[in-house]
Protein backbone atom coordinates (compact mmCIF):
# COMPACT_ATOMS: atom_id res chain seq x y z
CA UNK A 1 0.00 0.00 0.00
CA UNK A 2 1.15 3.51 -0.74
CA UNK A 3 2.20 5.58 2.23
CA UNK A 4 -0.09 8.53 2.92
CA UNK A 5 1.57 11.71 1.76
CA UNK A 6 0.40 14.91 3.43
CA UNK A 7 1.56 17.14 0.57
CA UNK A 8 0.12 15.02 -2.21
CA UNK A 9 -3.08 13.99 -0.43
CA UNK A 10 -4.24 17.20 1.19
CA UNK A 11 -2.00 20.26 0.80
CA UNK A 12 -1.74 20.11 -2.98
CA UNK A 13 -5.41 19.58 -3.93
CA UNK A 14 -6.60 22.16 -1.37
CA UNK A 15 -3.87 24.57 -2.50
CA UNK A 16 -4.77 24.23 -6.18
CA UNK A 17 -8.44 25.02 -5.51
CA UNK A 18 -7.48 27.94 -3.26
CA UNK A 19 -5.23 29.33 -5.96
CA UNK A 20 -7.97 28.99 -8.57
CA UNK A 21 -10.47 30.77 -6.30
CA UNK A 22 -7.99 33.62 -5.68
CA UNK A 23 -7.34 34.08 -9.39
CA UNK A 24 -11.05 34.10 -10.26
CA UNK A 25 -11.65 36.50 -7.37
CA UNK A 26 -8.95 38.99 -8.43
CA UNK A 27 -10.08 38.93 -12.07
CA UNK A 28 -13.71 39.42 -11.01
CA UNK A 29 -12.71 42.27 -8.71
CA UNK A 30 -11.01 44.08 -11.59
CA UNK A 31 -14.01 43.77 -13.91
CA UNK A 32 -16.65 44.55 -11.29
CA UNK A 33 -14.81 47.56 -9.86
CA UNK A 34 -13.59 49.03 -13.16
CA UNK A 35 -16.90 50.75 -14.18
CA UNK A 36 -16.73 52.92 -11.04
CA UNK A 37 -13.24 54.15 -11.99
CA UNK A 38 -14.35 54.81 -15.60
CA UNK A 39 -17.38 56.78 -14.39
CA UNK A 40 -15.22 58.80 -12.01
CA UNK A 41 -12.79 59.58 -14.84
CA UNK A 42 -15.65 60.43 -17.21
CA UNK A 43 -17.16 62.84 -14.67
CA UNK A 44 -13.77 64.49 -14.23
CA UNK A 45 -13.55 64.67 -18.03
CA UNK A 46 -10.29 62.75 -18.22
CA UNK A 47 -9.28 59.71 -20.20
CA UNK A 48 -8.19 56.64 -18.23
CA UNK A 49 -6.38 53.59 -19.61
CA UNK A 50 -6.82 50.02 -18.44
CA UNK A 51 -3.34 49.97 -16.91
CA UNK A 52 -4.31 52.97 -14.81
CA UNK A 53 -7.63 51.40 -13.77
CA UNK A 54 -6.11 48.10 -12.72
CA UNK A 55 -4.29 49.22 -9.54
CA UNK A 56 -7.20 51.47 -8.54
CA UNK A 57 -9.65 48.54 -8.53
CA UNK A 58 -7.54 46.90 -5.84
CA UNK A 59 -7.87 49.69 -3.27
CA UNK A 60 -11.35 51.22 -3.52
CA UNK A 61 -13.10 52.45 -0.38
CA UNK A 62 -16.44 50.84 -1.29
CA UNK A 63 -15.72 48.30 -4.01
CA UNK A 64 -18.49 46.22 -5.56
CA UNK A 65 -16.26 43.24 -4.89
CA UNK A 66 -13.36 43.87 -2.50
CA UNK A 67 -10.06 42.26 -3.43
CA UNK A 68 -8.91 39.39 -1.21
CA UNK A 69 -6.05 41.38 0.34
CA UNK A 70 -8.52 44.11 1.39
CA UNK A 71 -10.68 41.56 3.19
CA UNK A 72 -7.64 39.97 4.81
CA UNK A 73 -6.39 43.35 5.98
CA UNK A 74 -9.83 44.21 7.38
CA UNK A 75 -10.05 40.89 9.23
CA UNK A 76 -6.54 41.43 10.59
CA UNK A 77 -7.39 44.95 11.72
CA UNK A 78 -10.59 43.94 13.44
CA UNK A 79 -9.29 40.83 15.15
CA UNK A 80 -5.62 40.93 16.08
CA UNK A 81 -5.07 44.67 16.15
CA UNK A 82 -8.02 45.54 18.36
CA UNK A 83 -8.97 44.66 21.97
CA UNK A 84 -11.68 42.00 21.88
CA UNK A 85 -13.86 44.15 24.14
CA UNK A 86 -14.09 46.85 21.48
CA UNK A 87 -17.44 47.21 19.72
CA UNK A 88 -15.55 47.26 16.42
CA UNK A 89 -13.73 44.00 17.09
CA UNK A 90 -14.85 41.13 14.90
CA UNK A 91 -13.91 38.72 17.70
CA UNK A 92 -16.42 40.49 19.98
CA UNK A 93 -19.19 40.19 17.38
CA UNK A 94 -18.28 36.59 16.60
CA UNK A 95 -18.51 35.73 20.29
CA UNK A 96 -21.99 37.28 20.56
CA UNK A 97 -23.16 35.14 17.63
CA UNK A 98 -21.29 32.06 18.86
CA UNK A 99 -22.91 32.19 22.31
CA UNK A 100 -26.40 32.29 20.76
CA UNK A 101 -25.36 29.51 18.35
CA UNK A 102 -24.13 27.20 21.11
CA UNK A 103 -27.12 27.83 23.38
CA UNK A 104 -29.54 27.24 20.49
CA UNK A 105 -27.62 24.16 19.37
CA UNK A 106 -27.71 22.74 22.91
CA UNK A 107 -31.46 23.29 23.30
CA UNK A 108 -32.09 22.01 19.75
CA UNK A 109 -30.07 18.84 20.36
CA UNK A 110 -31.87 18.02 23.62
CA UNK A 111 -35.27 18.86 22.11
CA UNK A 112 -34.52 16.84 18.96
CA UNK A 113 -33.41 13.77 20.93
CA UNK A 114 -36.45 13.94 23.23
CA UNK A 115 -38.83 14.21 20.26
CA UNK A 116 -37.08 11.29 18.52
CA UNK A 117 -37.33 9.13 21.66
CA UNK A 118 -41.05 9.96 21.85
CA UNK A 119 -41.60 9.22 18.18
CA UNK A 120 -39.79 5.88 18.35
CA UNK A 121 -41.52 4.69 21.54
CA UNK A 122 -45.04 6.04 21.10
CA UNK A 123 -47.25 5.16 18.14
CA UNK A 124 -49.47 8.20 18.60
CA UNK A 125 -46.45 10.53 18.56
CA UNK A 126 -45.06 8.69 15.56
CA UNK A 127 -48.27 9.31 13.63
CA UNK A 128 -48.97 12.86 14.76
CA UNK A 129 -45.65 14.58 15.32
CA UNK A 130 -43.54 13.93 12.24
CA UNK A 131 -45.72 15.91 9.78
CA UNK A 132 -45.53 18.94 12.10
CA UNK A 133 -41.80 18.60 12.44
CA UNK A 134 -41.47 18.63 8.65
CA UNK A 135 -44.01 21.45 8.23
CA UNK A 136 -42.04 23.58 10.68
CA UNK A 137 -39.12 23.60 8.28
CA UNK A 138 -41.14 24.77 5.30
CA UNK A 139 -41.76 28.17 6.92
CA UNK A 140 -39.05 30.63 5.84
CA UNK A 141 -36.88 31.36 8.85
CA UNK A 142 -36.62 35.01 7.80
CA UNK A 143 -40.39 35.31 8.24
CA UNK A 144 -40.59 33.65 11.61
CA UNK A 145 -37.46 35.12 13.18
CA UNK A 146 -38.88 38.64 13.79
CA UNK A 147 -42.10 37.10 15.14
CA UNK A 148 -40.18 35.07 17.69
CA UNK A 149 -38.19 38.14 18.76
CA UNK A 150 -41.32 40.33 19.01
CA UNK A 151 -43.43 37.77 20.86
CA UNK A 152 -40.68 36.92 23.34
CA UNK A 153 -39.91 40.59 23.86
CA UNK A 154 -43.58 41.16 24.71
CA UNK A 155 -43.34 38.60 27.51
CA UNK A 156 -40.14 40.17 28.78
CA UNK A 157 -37.55 37.80 27.24
CA UNK A 158 -34.86 39.54 25.26
CA UNK A 159 -31.15 39.32 24.55
CA UNK A 160 -29.48 35.97 24.03
CA UNK A 161 -32.42 33.57 24.38
CA UNK A 162 -34.64 34.72 21.47
CA UNK A 163 -31.72 34.44 19.04
CA UNK A 164 -30.82 31.04 20.50
CA UNK A 165 -34.39 29.87 19.98
CA UNK A 166 -34.16 30.71 16.28
CA UNK A 167 -31.05 28.51 16.17
CA UNK A 168 -33.03 25.84 17.99
CA UNK A 169 -35.86 26.12 15.49
CA UNK A 170 -33.45 25.21 12.69
CA UNK A 171 -31.17 22.76 14.47
CA UNK A 172 -33.70 20.44 16.13
CA UNK A 173 -34.89 19.20 12.73
CA UNK A 174 -31.84 17.23 11.55
CA UNK A 175 -31.49 15.83 15.07
CA UNK A 176 -35.07 14.52 15.10
CA UNK A 177 -34.79 12.99 11.63
CA UNK A 178 -31.35 11.46 12.31
CA UNK A 179 -32.22 10.12 15.74
CA UNK A 180 -35.53 8.58 14.68
CA UNK A 181 -33.54 6.64 12.09
CA UNK A 182 -30.72 5.94 14.57
CA UNK A 183 -32.96 4.69 17.37
CA UNK A 184 -34.63 2.38 14.84
CA UNK A 185 -31.26 1.18 13.52
CA UNK A 186 -30.96 -1.98 15.70
CA UNK A 187 -31.59 -5.14 13.70
CA UNK A 188 -34.56 -7.37 14.56
CA UNK A 189 -32.20 -10.06 15.79
CA UNK A 190 -30.61 -7.63 18.28
CA UNK A 191 -34.05 -6.61 19.53
CA UNK A 192 -35.14 -10.28 19.77
CA UNK A 193 -32.09 -10.91 21.92
CA UNK A 194 -33.23 -8.22 24.37
CA UNK A 195 -36.72 -9.78 24.31
CA UNK A 196 -35.34 -13.21 25.27
CA UNK A 197 -33.56 -11.59 28.26
CA UNK A 198 -36.85 -10.01 29.35
CA UNK A 199 -35.06 -6.63 29.30
CA UNK A 200 -37.05 -3.56 30.36
CA UNK A 201 -37.71 -0.83 27.77
CA UNK A 202 -35.18 1.38 29.59
CA UNK A 203 -32.52 -1.35 29.38
CA UNK A 204 -33.26 -1.90 25.70
CA UNK A 205 -32.93 1.85 25.14
CA UNK A 206 -29.65 2.42 26.96
CA UNK A 207 -27.93 -0.84 26.05
CA UNK A 208 -29.09 -1.15 22.43
CA UNK A 209 -30.97 1.75 20.83
CA UNK A 210 -28.82 4.57 22.20
CA UNK A 211 -25.41 3.09 21.24
CA UNK A 212 -26.82 2.04 17.84
CA UNK A 213 -27.86 5.62 17.14
CA UNK A 214 -24.44 7.24 17.75
CA UNK A 215 -23.28 7.39 14.09
CA UNK A 216 -26.66 8.93 13.14
CA UNK A 217 -26.50 11.41 16.02
CA UNK A 218 -23.11 12.74 15.01
CA UNK A 219 -24.05 13.03 11.33
CA UNK A 220 -27.05 15.09 12.48
CA UNK A 221 -24.97 17.16 14.89
CA UNK A 222 -22.65 18.24 12.07
CA UNK A 223 -25.58 19.60 10.09
CA UNK A 224 -27.25 21.03 13.19
CA UNK A 225 -24.22 23.02 14.40
CA UNK A 226 -23.74 24.63 11.00
CA UNK A 227 -27.38 25.68 10.65
CA UNK A 228 -27.44 26.82 14.28
CA UNK A 229 -24.89 29.44 13.25
CA UNK A 230 -27.06 30.41 10.28
CA UNK A 231 -30.03 30.68 12.66
CA UNK A 232 -28.16 32.95 15.06
CA UNK A 233 -27.02 35.25 12.21
CA UNK A 234 -30.51 35.35 10.71
CA UNK A 235 -31.87 36.11 14.19
CA UNK A 236 -29.65 39.20 14.30
CA UNK A 237 -30.63 40.52 10.87
CA UNK A 238 -34.26 41.68 11.07
CA UNK A 239 -34.27 42.65 14.71
CA UNK A 240 -32.09 45.70 14.85
CA UNK A 241 -29.44 43.90 16.82
CA UNK A 242 -26.39 46.10 17.42
CA UNK A 243 -23.88 43.34 17.94
CA UNK A 244 -23.13 39.98 16.42
CA UNK A 245 -22.02 38.91 12.95
CA UNK A 246 -25.55 39.44 11.62
CA UNK A 247 -25.53 43.02 12.88
CA UNK A 248 -22.15 43.58 11.19
CA UNK A 249 -23.55 42.26 7.90
CA UNK A 250 -26.60 44.48 8.17
CA UNK A 251 -24.65 47.60 9.15
CA UNK A 252 -22.20 46.91 6.34
CA UNK A 253 -24.98 46.73 3.78
CA UNK A 254 -26.63 49.94 5.11
CA UNK A 255 -23.45 51.92 4.63
CA UNK A 256 -22.12 50.12 1.56
CA UNK A 257 -19.17 48.78 3.57
CA UNK A 258 -18.55 45.79 1.34
CA UNK A 259 -15.18 45.08 2.91
CA UNK A 260 -16.87 44.83 6.31
CA UNK A 261 -19.55 42.51 4.91
CA UNK A 262 -17.01 40.22 3.34
CA UNK A 263 -14.88 40.05 6.46
CA UNK A 264 -17.95 39.21 8.55
CA UNK A 265 -18.86 36.51 6.01
CA UNK A 266 -15.40 35.01 6.26
CA UNK A 267 -15.53 35.11 10.02
CA UNK A 268 -18.88 33.27 9.91
CA UNK A 269 -17.47 30.67 7.51
CA UNK A 270 -14.39 30.14 9.67
CA UNK A 271 -16.59 29.81 12.75
CA UNK A 272 -18.84 27.26 11.04
CA UNK A 273 -15.84 25.26 9.81
CA UNK A 274 -14.32 25.23 13.31
CA UNK A 275 -17.60 24.09 14.90
CA UNK A 276 -18.09 21.30 12.35
CA UNK A 277 -14.49 20.17 12.86
CA UNK A 278 -15.00 20.07 16.65
CA UNK A 279 -18.14 17.92 16.23
CA UNK A 280 -16.18 15.71 13.80
CA UNK A 281 -13.40 15.21 16.36
CA UNK A 282 -15.97 14.33 19.04
CA UNK A 283 -17.50 11.85 16.57
CA UNK A 284 -14.14 10.15 15.98
CA UNK A 285 -13.40 10.04 19.71
CA UNK A 286 -16.77 8.50 20.58
CA UNK A 287 -16.60 5.89 17.80
CA UNK A 288 -13.08 5.00 18.87
CA UNK A 289 -14.25 4.49 22.45
CA UNK A 290 -17.05 2.30 21.10
CA UNK A 291 -14.46 0.11 19.39
CA UNK A 292 -15.74 0.73 15.87
CA UNK A 293 -13.68 -0.75 13.09
CA UNK A 294 -11.25 1.96 11.93
CA UNK B 1 -43.32 -40.91 25.34
CA UNK B 2 -42.90 -38.64 28.38
CA UNK B 3 -41.72 -41.53 30.55
CA UNK B 4 -40.36 -40.69 33.95
CA UNK B 5 -37.94 -37.96 32.89
CA UNK B 6 -38.79 -34.32 33.57
CA UNK B 7 -40.39 -32.65 30.60
CA UNK B 8 -38.76 -29.36 29.61
CA UNK B 9 -40.80 -28.62 26.49
CA UNK B 10 -44.17 -30.19 25.87
CA UNK B 11 -46.28 -29.35 22.82
CA UNK B 12 -49.82 -30.66 22.25
CA UNK B 13 -51.47 -30.23 18.87
CA UNK B 14 -49.62 -26.96 18.45
CA UNK B 15 -50.46 -24.79 15.44
CA UNK B 16 -49.38 -21.39 14.20
CA UNK B 17 -50.85 -19.56 11.24
CA UNK B 18 -49.35 -16.34 9.93
CA UNK B 19 -51.78 -13.93 8.34
CA UNK B 20 -50.02 -12.56 5.27
CA UNK B 21 -51.14 -10.43 2.34
CA UNK B 22 -51.30 -13.59 0.23
CA UNK B 23 -53.64 -15.26 2.70
CA UNK B 24 -52.94 -17.41 5.76
CA UNK B 25 -49.73 -19.46 5.91
CA UNK B 26 -49.73 -22.58 8.07
CA UNK B 27 -46.27 -22.41 9.62
CA UNK B 28 -47.05 -25.18 12.11
CA UNK B 29 -49.90 -27.68 12.36
CA UNK B 30 -50.60 -30.45 14.87
CA UNK B 31 -47.17 -30.56 16.49
CA UNK B 32 -46.93 -33.03 19.37
CA UNK B 33 -43.53 -33.19 21.00
CA UNK B 34 -41.84 -33.74 24.33
CA UNK B 35 -38.32 -32.63 25.12
CA UNK B 36 -36.96 -34.11 28.34
CA UNK B 37 -34.32 -32.75 30.63
CA UNK B 38 -30.84 -33.42 29.31
CA UNK B 39 -32.04 -34.18 25.76
CA UNK B 40 -30.24 -32.91 22.69
CA UNK B 41 -33.06 -32.49 20.19
CA UNK B 42 -32.44 -31.53 16.57
CA UNK B 43 -35.12 -30.12 14.30
CA UNK B 44 -34.39 -30.86 10.66
CA UNK B 45 -36.30 -30.12 7.50
CA UNK B 46 -36.28 -27.98 4.36
CA UNK B 47 -36.87 -24.25 4.61
CA UNK B 48 -40.45 -23.34 5.37
CA UNK B 49 -41.07 -26.44 7.50
CA UNK B 50 -41.51 -24.38 10.65
CA UNK B 51 -38.46 -25.57 12.55
CA UNK B 52 -37.29 -22.05 13.37
CA UNK B 53 -40.88 -21.00 14.07
CA UNK B 54 -41.23 -23.81 16.60
CA UNK B 55 -38.04 -22.69 18.33
CA UNK B 56 -39.32 -19.12 18.38
CA UNK B 57 -42.59 -20.33 19.92
CA UNK B 58 -40.63 -22.02 22.73
CA UNK B 59 -38.75 -18.73 23.20
CA UNK B 60 -41.99 -16.67 23.24
CA UNK B 61 -40.81 -14.78 20.17
CA UNK B 62 -43.94 -16.01 18.34
CA UNK B 63 -47.39 -16.80 19.78
CA UNK B 64 -49.07 -20.08 18.74
CA UNK B 65 -52.57 -19.74 17.30
CA UNK B 66 -53.84 -23.16 18.44
CA UNK B 67 -52.92 -26.02 20.74
CA UNK B 68 -50.89 -25.88 23.93
CA UNK B 69 -47.24 -25.67 24.83
CA UNK B 70 -45.44 -25.62 28.15
CA UNK B 71 -41.81 -24.72 28.79
CA UNK B 72 -40.43 -25.80 32.17
CA UNK B 73 -44.01 -26.61 33.14
CA UNK B 74 -45.32 -23.12 32.50
CA UNK B 75 -46.24 -20.89 29.54
CA UNK B 76 -43.45 -19.77 27.18
CA UNK B 77 -44.06 -16.20 28.35
CA UNK B 78 -43.51 -17.08 32.01
CA UNK B 79 -40.51 -19.21 31.06
CA UNK B 80 -39.05 -16.20 29.25
CA UNK B 81 -39.74 -13.94 32.21
CA UNK B 82 -38.04 -16.52 34.46
CA UNK B 83 -35.06 -16.31 32.09
CA UNK B 84 -35.13 -20.09 31.76
CA UNK B 85 -33.53 -20.36 28.33
CA UNK B 86 -30.59 -19.01 26.35
CA UNK B 87 -31.13 -18.36 22.63
CA UNK B 88 -28.42 -18.59 19.99
CA UNK B 89 -29.41 -16.98 16.69
CA UNK B 90 -28.37 -17.80 13.14
CA UNK B 91 -26.04 -14.80 13.23
CA UNK B 92 -23.88 -14.09 16.25
CA UNK B 93 -25.76 -10.80 16.87
CA UNK B 94 -22.94 -9.49 19.04
CA UNK B 95 -23.21 -5.78 19.80
CA UNK B 96 -20.31 -4.27 17.83
CA UNK B 97 -19.60 -1.52 20.38
CA UNK B 98 -19.05 -4.05 23.18
CA UNK B 99 -15.96 -6.18 23.66
CA UNK B 100 -16.47 -9.95 23.76
CA UNK B 101 -16.53 -9.98 27.57
CA UNK B 102 -18.91 -7.01 27.62
CA UNK B 103 -21.15 -8.87 25.17
CA UNK B 104 -21.20 -11.88 27.49
CA UNK B 105 -21.90 -9.51 30.38
CA UNK B 106 -24.96 -8.07 28.56
CA UNK B 107 -27.53 -10.60 29.85
CA UNK B 108 -25.82 -10.57 33.26
CA UNK B 109 -26.16 -6.77 33.49
CA UNK B 110 -29.80 -6.96 32.46
CA UNK B 111 -30.54 -9.72 34.96
CA UNK B 112 -28.76 -7.89 37.75
CA UNK B 113 -25.82 -10.17 38.56
CA UNK B 114 -23.18 -8.62 40.84
CA UNK B 115 -19.95 -7.33 39.29
CA UNK B 116 -17.84 -10.05 40.90
CA UNK B 117 -20.28 -12.76 39.78
CA UNK B 118 -20.28 -11.31 36.25
CA UNK B 119 -16.49 -11.50 36.10
CA UNK B 120 -16.42 -15.10 37.28
CA UNK B 121 -19.13 -16.14 34.83
CA UNK B 122 -17.44 -14.38 31.89
CA UNK B 123 -14.20 -16.22 32.64
CA UNK B 124 -15.96 -19.56 33.02
CA UNK B 125 -18.01 -19.31 29.83
CA UNK B 126 -15.08 -18.01 27.77
CA UNK B 127 -13.19 -21.11 28.89
CA UNK B 128 -16.19 -23.32 28.01
CA UNK B 129 -16.18 -22.12 24.39
CA UNK B 130 -12.35 -21.99 24.13
CA UNK B 131 -12.13 -18.22 23.85
CA UNK B 132 -10.00 -17.53 26.95
CA UNK B 133 -7.82 -14.48 26.25
CA UNK B 134 -10.18 -12.98 23.67
CA UNK B 135 -12.40 -11.16 26.17
CA UNK B 136 -10.94 -7.72 25.44
CA UNK B 137 -11.32 -8.02 21.66
CA UNK B 138 -14.12 -6.40 19.72
CA UNK B 139 -16.36 -8.67 17.60
CA UNK B 140 -14.94 -7.48 14.26
CA UNK B 141 -11.49 -8.62 15.37
CA UNK B 142 -12.71 -12.24 15.57
CA UNK B 143 -13.48 -14.79 12.83
CA UNK B 144 -17.08 -15.85 12.12
CA UNK B 145 -16.65 -19.11 14.02
CA UNK B 146 -15.20 -17.34 17.04
CA UNK B 147 -18.04 -14.79 16.98
CA UNK B 148 -20.60 -17.58 17.01
CA UNK B 149 -18.77 -19.24 19.91
CA UNK B 150 -18.89 -15.92 21.77
CA UNK B 151 -22.63 -15.78 21.18
CA UNK B 152 -22.95 -19.31 22.63
CA UNK B 153 -20.91 -18.16 25.64
CA UNK B 154 -23.36 -15.27 26.03
CA UNK B 155 -26.28 -17.72 26.08
CA UNK B 156 -24.49 -19.92 28.65
CA UNK B 157 -23.49 -17.09 30.99
CA UNK B 158 -26.70 -17.02 33.01
CA UNK B 159 -28.43 -19.90 34.76
CA UNK B 160 -30.70 -21.28 32.07
CA UNK B 161 -30.92 -25.04 31.73
CA UNK B 162 -32.39 -24.85 28.25
CA UNK B 163 -30.36 -23.79 25.22
CA UNK B 164 -32.24 -22.92 22.02
CA UNK B 165 -30.01 -22.84 18.94
CA UNK B 166 -31.29 -21.70 15.55
CA UNK B 167 -28.89 -22.96 12.85
CA UNK B 168 -25.98 -21.49 14.81
CA UNK B 169 -23.35 -22.93 12.46
CA UNK B 170 -25.29 -22.52 9.21
CA UNK B 171 -23.11 -19.72 7.90
CA UNK B 172 -19.80 -21.40 8.70
CA UNK B 173 -17.64 -23.61 6.52
CA UNK B 174 -17.63 -27.36 7.01
CA UNK B 175 -14.27 -27.63 8.77
CA UNK B 176 -15.14 -25.00 11.37
CA UNK B 177 -18.56 -26.55 11.67
CA UNK B 178 -17.21 -30.04 12.46
CA UNK B 179 -14.95 -28.55 15.07
CA UNK B 180 -17.76 -26.55 16.70
CA UNK B 181 -20.10 -29.58 16.64
CA UNK B 182 -17.49 -31.58 18.55
CA UNK B 183 -17.05 -28.74 21.05
CA UNK B 184 -20.81 -28.35 21.43
CA UNK B 185 -21.20 -32.03 22.33
CA UNK B 186 -18.45 -31.73 24.96
CA UNK B 187 -20.11 -28.62 26.31
CA UNK B 188 -23.49 -30.35 26.47
CA UNK B 189 -21.85 -33.25 28.33
CA UNK B 190 -20.14 -30.94 30.84
CA UNK B 191 -23.06 -28.62 31.52
CA UNK B 192 -25.91 -31.14 31.37
CA UNK B 193 -28.16 -28.62 29.62
CA UNK B 194 -31.15 -29.42 27.48
CA UNK B 195 -30.52 -28.32 23.90
CA UNK B 196 -32.98 -27.68 21.06
CA UNK B 197 -31.03 -27.33 17.84
CA UNK B 198 -32.35 -26.30 14.43
CA UNK B 199 -30.37 -27.42 11.39
CA UNK B 200 -30.76 -28.41 7.76
CA UNK B 201 -27.74 -30.70 7.74
CA UNK B 202 -28.44 -34.41 8.15
CA UNK B 203 -24.93 -35.37 9.40
CA UNK B 204 -25.03 -32.52 11.91
CA UNK B 205 -28.43 -33.59 13.23
CA UNK B 206 -27.46 -37.26 13.54
CA UNK B 207 -24.05 -36.52 15.04
CA UNK B 208 -25.35 -34.20 17.75
CA UNK B 209 -28.75 -35.45 18.78
CA UNK B 210 -30.34 -37.88 21.18
CA UNK B 211 -33.62 -37.18 19.40
CA UNK B 212 -34.16 -36.02 15.82
CA UNK B 213 -37.39 -34.32 14.83
CA UNK B 214 -37.96 -34.48 11.06
CA UNK B 215 -40.26 -31.78 9.73
CA UNK B 216 -41.79 -30.95 6.36
CA UNK B 217 -43.37 -27.86 4.85
CA UNK B 218 -46.79 -26.77 3.52
CA UNK B 219 -48.18 -27.08 6.10
CA UNK B 220 -45.27 -27.12 8.58
CA UNK B 221 -45.54 -30.39 10.51
CA UNK B 222 -43.58 -33.14 12.24
CA UNK B 223 -43.24 -36.23 10.04
CA UNK B 224 -40.92 -38.39 12.14
CA UNK B 225 -39.30 -38.43 15.56
CA UNK B 226 -36.17 -40.58 15.75
CA UNK B 227 -34.62 -41.60 19.07
CA UNK B 228 -30.89 -41.94 18.45
CA UNK B 229 -29.22 -45.18 19.47
CA UNK B 230 -25.73 -43.68 19.34
CA UNK B 231 -23.79 -43.54 22.63
CA UNK B 232 -23.36 -40.22 24.48
CA UNK B 233 -19.63 -40.32 23.82
CA UNK B 234 -19.22 -39.47 20.10
CA UNK B 235 -15.85 -39.05 18.42
CA UNK B 236 -16.02 -37.48 14.92
CA UNK B 237 -15.21 -40.94 13.47
CA UNK B 238 -18.59 -42.24 14.58
CA UNK B 239 -20.01 -40.70 11.41
CA UNK B 240 -18.52 -43.58 9.40
CA UNK B 241 -20.16 -46.35 11.43
CA UNK B 242 -23.11 -48.36 10.02
CA UNK B 243 -25.27 -47.35 12.99
CA UNK B 244 -24.77 -43.66 12.19
CA UNK B 245 -25.46 -44.22 8.50
CA UNK B 246 -28.64 -46.16 9.34
CA UNK B 247 -30.01 -43.23 11.35
CA UNK B 248 -28.96 -40.78 8.64
CA UNK B 249 -30.79 -42.97 6.11
CA UNK B 250 -33.97 -42.89 8.17
CA UNK B 251 -33.76 -39.11 8.46
CA UNK B 252 -33.31 -38.82 4.70
CA UNK B 253 -36.29 -41.11 4.09
CA UNK B 254 -38.35 -39.02 6.47
CA UNK B 255 -37.41 -35.85 4.65
CA UNK B 256 -38.21 -37.39 1.29
CA UNK B 257 -41.59 -38.72 2.43
CA UNK B 258 -42.68 -35.31 3.61
CA UNK B 259 -41.52 -33.39 0.62
CA UNK B 260 -41.97 -33.85 -3.07
CA UNK B 261 -38.88 -32.65 -4.91
CA UNK B 262 -40.70 -32.80 -8.25
CA UNK B 263 -42.62 -29.60 -7.50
Amino acid sequence: MEKPNLFKDSIMPVGVILLAVLIIWYVSAVFLNAPFERDTAARAGTEITFSEILPKTMFQQRPVLPAPHQVIAEIRNTTFLMPVTSKRSLVYHAWITLSATLLGFGIGTVLGILLAVGIVHNRAMDRSLMPWVIASQTIPILAIAPMIIVVLNAVGISGLLPKALISTYLSFFPIVVGMVKGLRAPEQIQLDLMHTYYASPAQTFWKLRWPSSMPYLFASLKVAIAISLVGAIVGELPTGAVSGLGARLLAGSYYGQTVQIWSALFMAAALAATLVIIVGLAHTAVLKRMGMKP
Amino acid sequence: MTGTATSVVSARDLGLTFETNDGPVNALTGVNLDVNKGDFVSFIGPSGCGKTTFLRVIADLEKPTSGAITVNGTTPENARKNRSYGYVFQAAALYPWRTIEKNIALPLEIMGYSAADQKARIERTLELVNLTGFGKKFPWQLSGGMQQRASIARALAFDADLLLMDEPFGALDEIVRDHLNEQLLKLWDRTNKTICFVTHSIPEAVYLSTKIVVMSPRPGRVTDIIESTLPRERPLGIRETPEFLAIAHRVREGLRAGHSYDE
